[in-house]
């Protein structure tokens, strides 16, 4: 008979190897798939491995989208520590993106001005999309999964009415697509004649930043309290409504963050497909990367490997590129195995 | 007398700990047998490898002359053994009758016998003196009910040997009374019974003979009629331990004051009218059979429940409505009653844990940040003075031991010089020698001024520390009696809701 037994101390090592442990084993089961698919499952992996980090272009690539995975990853970190279960990043990731080309696109003052601006507004419509079913919540016990999940699709409608009406693009020759921002808030480059922008490095600095707040403030020891024993955190003193709504606002300005960024790096201007899944990838990234947030800064390349390398690997070999989406979320599966074998050992 | 179980030179190691070292024993049919030990001493393992859960690395389990196959529960029950759980194993939403077959039914039967099984049931019920009904949702039964249910549960299986482990670690004191009679007059019926304890009055009210394990090993077997509360508890801890005791001593001013506090939840009244006053350098105790509000006048003293009426004040401050946070800055200190649940979070740091109630003070953080250093070197300190063992400052607290934890918490309230202090059964769960140093601490705090509320179900705990001493029956309490004057027969009375009204005769 095979037993559970809780670990009284999670090794090292075993916090490393979990997930690339279960990246591995996610990627053994897709292997089945691209077989049957009439494709070598090596070749696939050295084509999507050679798409993301072949040429100069693509590893470019693959960081471009990275870049609002890890604020999106960073989000449902966040969140995830307070059991505050956002799965609303798409939808914050939304908001964030339409009022940064709303404001940007007449916003009349210079870049290093416009820009932290924008960011700033990004920043407020996620936080203010999450601040309501975090009220729910504590007001009315009204399960956050359930409201953030449905508001995804109620802001993707809006955004799709927005750009078909008031914030149409007249330039756009019919293509469903909002005004872009003025040209003074595109991010500067970061490696020239390539996509990547600036934006990374906010990313990379957003991830120290939740790193500070999480590890050595007050606000992140007593939200760290709440999110693992609420009744103890409670009965010393921290309040939880508090506690929650901060997280709200925290993790969804991380969202919002990522598609203000998105739309001043990369799009210019809002459409209903800028987003392959960044809001839901993003709790993939969180979890491979066991919530922490230099963990999500690397987990958030794996995962946009995936995605870019998959697009090679289709041209390359003629497996639908699909199979990126199946590899994530077979991650999430795999890494959700992983962790229970980090707390728990098998006992005979 | 025939022999029914041995448990022959049974060794079990977990990585280096030796859980069991060569512990032998045995139980004669219609005895009754107390495995007593702290803590830690192994006896829960024992019991464990007798019943299958874990196989022993050396040693041999009979019963009934049989030799069992180790690591296997299902041939022990098959041969006779029946175990109690401390955390029983019921299905809430089940029915007696459901949770008493569960798992005794093959599964390839498409019809479940209900008739029969009730039938059964009612017969075992009827003849041990068990009375339940079987179809009463499980959820809906007391603690002393349930426990009842997962006994029944043994016997329906045919268990001729019960174990029961630290049965009465639920019950309140007339309810453990009660099932030690029933489980006497069990062994009449043919069953041999072993219990785990580390209480001593009740081994002592209870048992025919004791075992006494330490640290793994079989120290000692009595004949309870053979021996002494004062030997057992030697062997049990491996030195003489005494309790503190009580010096008189002025008592100063009220400190906290409660007038006529009424507290509702969920629509039911549960503190009715209530008043009380503590001061200073004063234990007052608050005794009662639990469920008679204990829980609420705790919640209301912690900060998490407000009064629907009356008044609280703290140094003429009222309290009632601040909440855990303000009644900790009005200088009161509150130990929980379920140290896991409330006390502590077990996956943070003793430091963390240390300093939660005071992460806001400029003691402990500066501009928003943490100030770890300070943090820090404060435990090490509250690890020297309380005696906190194997832990150092960054240890997960969910790895200490309930004593170790227990003062933990202590230090973290005590060390803020708080006037008052509210002991929320300081002891549950906690064996001899962390029983006497959380006395001692509460005993010291009085000596230092500080008012002291002490809710508990221990009598002779609320006797020995207290200076007066209330009961609580339904939410109602009486007047104050001197703890000198109070003898058993007064309490029990007392605490049945038998005393003096004076207000009203209702």
């Amino acid at each position: 008979m095979m037993r559970l037994e809780r670990r009284t101390h999670v090794p090292l090592h075993l916090v490393a190897i979990a997930p690339l442990a279960a990246i591995f084993i996610a990627l053994l089961l897709a292997a089945g798939l691209i077989a049957a698919a009439g494709v070598s499952p090596l070749t696939a992996y050295g084509e999507m491995l050679n798409g993301a980090f072949g040429s100069r272009l693509s590893i470019a690539e693959m960081l471009t989208r990275a870049t609002p995975l890890i604020f999106t990853g960073l989000a449902a970190a966040v969140a995830f520590r307070a059991r505050l279960w956002n799965i609303g990043g798409e939808g914050q990731f939304f908001v964030g993106a339409l009022i940064t080309a709303w404001i940007g696109h007449s916003l009349g003052v210079p870049g290093w001005i416009g820009i932290p601006i924008l960011m700033l507004a990004g920043m407020a419509a996620g936080a203010a999309l999450l601040a309501g079913p975090a009220f729910l919540r504590l007001r009315f016990g009204v399960d956050e999964v359930v409201t953030t999940l449905l508001l995804n699709f109620i802001v993707i409608l809006f955004v799709g009415l927005m750009i078909e009406g008031p914030m149409r693009d007249p330039l756009a020759f019919g293509w469903p697509s909002s005004v872009p921002v003025d040209g003074e808030y595109h991010l500067p480059d970061l490696i020239p004649r390539t996509r990547l922008h600036i934006g990374l490095l906010v990313a990379i600095a957003a991830a120290g930043a939740v790193w500070l707040i999480l590890a050595r403030t007050v606000f992140g020891a007593e939200t760290r309290a709440a999110g693992l024993n609420a009744s103890a955190a409670a009965f010393a003193g921290v309040s939880l409504p508090q506690t929650i709504m901060g997280v709200a606002l925290l993790s969804g300005a991380l969202a919002g963050l990522a598609g203000s960024v998105e739309v001043m790096g990369v799009t210019a201007g809002v459409t209903t497909t800028m987003s392959p899944g960044f809001g839901y990838a993003g709790i993939v990234v969180a979890m491979l990367a066991a919530l922490h947030p230099a963990g999500v800064v690397a987990a958030a390349v794996f995962v946009a490997t995936v995605f870019v390398g998959a697009d090679a690997m289709s041209r390359a070999t003629g497996v639908p590129s699909f199979i990126a989406d199946v590899i994530v979320a077979l991650c999430l599966l795999t890494m959700i195995v992983a962790l229970l074998f980090t707390t728990y050992r098998m006992r005979r | 007398m025939t022999k029914v179980l041995e448990l022959i030179g049974i060794t079990k190691r977990f990585g280096t700990l030796t859980a069991n070292d060569d512990v032998t024993l045995t139980l004669a049919e219609g005895e009754i047998l107390a495995l007593l030990g702290e803590n830690g001493a192994g006896k829960t393992t024992l019991m464990n490898i007798l019943f299958g859960h874990y196989a022993a690395d050396e040693g041999s389990v009979r019963v009934f002359g049989q030799e069992l196959p180790p690591g296997l529960p299902r041939a022990t029950i098959e041969v006779g053994v029946g175990m109690v759980h401390q955390h029983f194993t019921l299905a809430g939403n089940l029915t007696v009758l459901e949770n008493v077959m569960l798992g005794s039914e093959p599964l390839t039967r498409a019809r479940s016998a209900r008739g029969e099984a009730r039938k059964k049931l009612l017969q075992i019920a009827d003849r041990f003196g068990l009375p339940v009904n079987p179809e009463a949702k499980v959820r809906s039964l007391s603690v002393g009910e349930r426990q009842r249910v997962e006994i029944l549960k043994a016997l329906y299986r045919d268990a001729r040997i019960l174990i029961l482990d630290e049965p009465t670690a639920v019950l309140a004191r007339p309810e453990a009374m009660r099932l030690f009679e029933t489980l006497r007059d069990m062994t009449k019926e043919g069953l041999s019974l072993i219990f785990i304890s580390h209480k001593l009055h009740e081994v002592m009210a209870a048992s025919d003979r004791v075992a006494v394990l330490r640290g793994g090993k079989m120290v000692a077997e009595r004949k309870t009629s053979e021996t002494t509360p004062g030997e057992l508890a030697e062997l049990m801890v491996g030195r003489k331990v005494e309790r503190p005791v009580r010096q008189d001593h002025e008592i100063g001013a009220p400190v906290l004051i409660a007038s006529d506090v009424r507290v509702e939840e969920d629509g039911e009244l549960r503190l009715d009218d209530v008043s009380f006053a503590v001061h200073a350098g004063e234990i007052l105790g608050i005794v009662g059979v639990s469920g008679n509000g204990q829980s609420s006048l705790g919640g209301l003293l912690s900060g998490l429940i407000h009064p629907n009426a009356g008044q609280l004040t703290l140094l003429n401050e009222d309290i009632g409505h601040l909440g855990p946070r303000g009644m900790i800055r009005a200088g009161a200190g509150r130990v929980p009653e379920d140290r896991h649940a409330e006390g502590v979070v077990g996956e943070l740091s003793l430091w963390e844990n240390a300093v939660l109630e005071r992460l806001r003070t400029p003691e402990f953080s500066h501009r928003g940040f943490v100030r770890q250093r300070a943090a820090r070197d404060y435990t090490a300190g509250l690890i020297e003075r309380f005696d906190i063992r194997g832990a150092s400052p960054d240890t997960r607290t969910r790895l200490l031991s309930g004593g170790n934890m227990q003062k933990l918490i202590l230090g973290r309230v005590l060390t803020n010089g708080p006037r008052f202090v509210l002991a929320n059964q300081p002891t549950r769960g906690l064996d001899e020698g962390a029983i006497a140093s959380v006395h001692a601490e509460l005993l010291a705090a009085r000596s230092e001024g500080a008012a002291i509320l002490l809710i508990s179900e221990e009598l002779e705990e609320a006797v020995a520390l207290s200076d007066r001493v209330q009961a609580i029956v339904k939410g109602r309490l009486s007047e104050p009696i001197s703890a000198d004057d109070a003898d058993p027969q007064r309490l029990g009375l007392m605490m049945a809701g038998v005393w003096k009204e004076d207000d009203d005769a209702a």
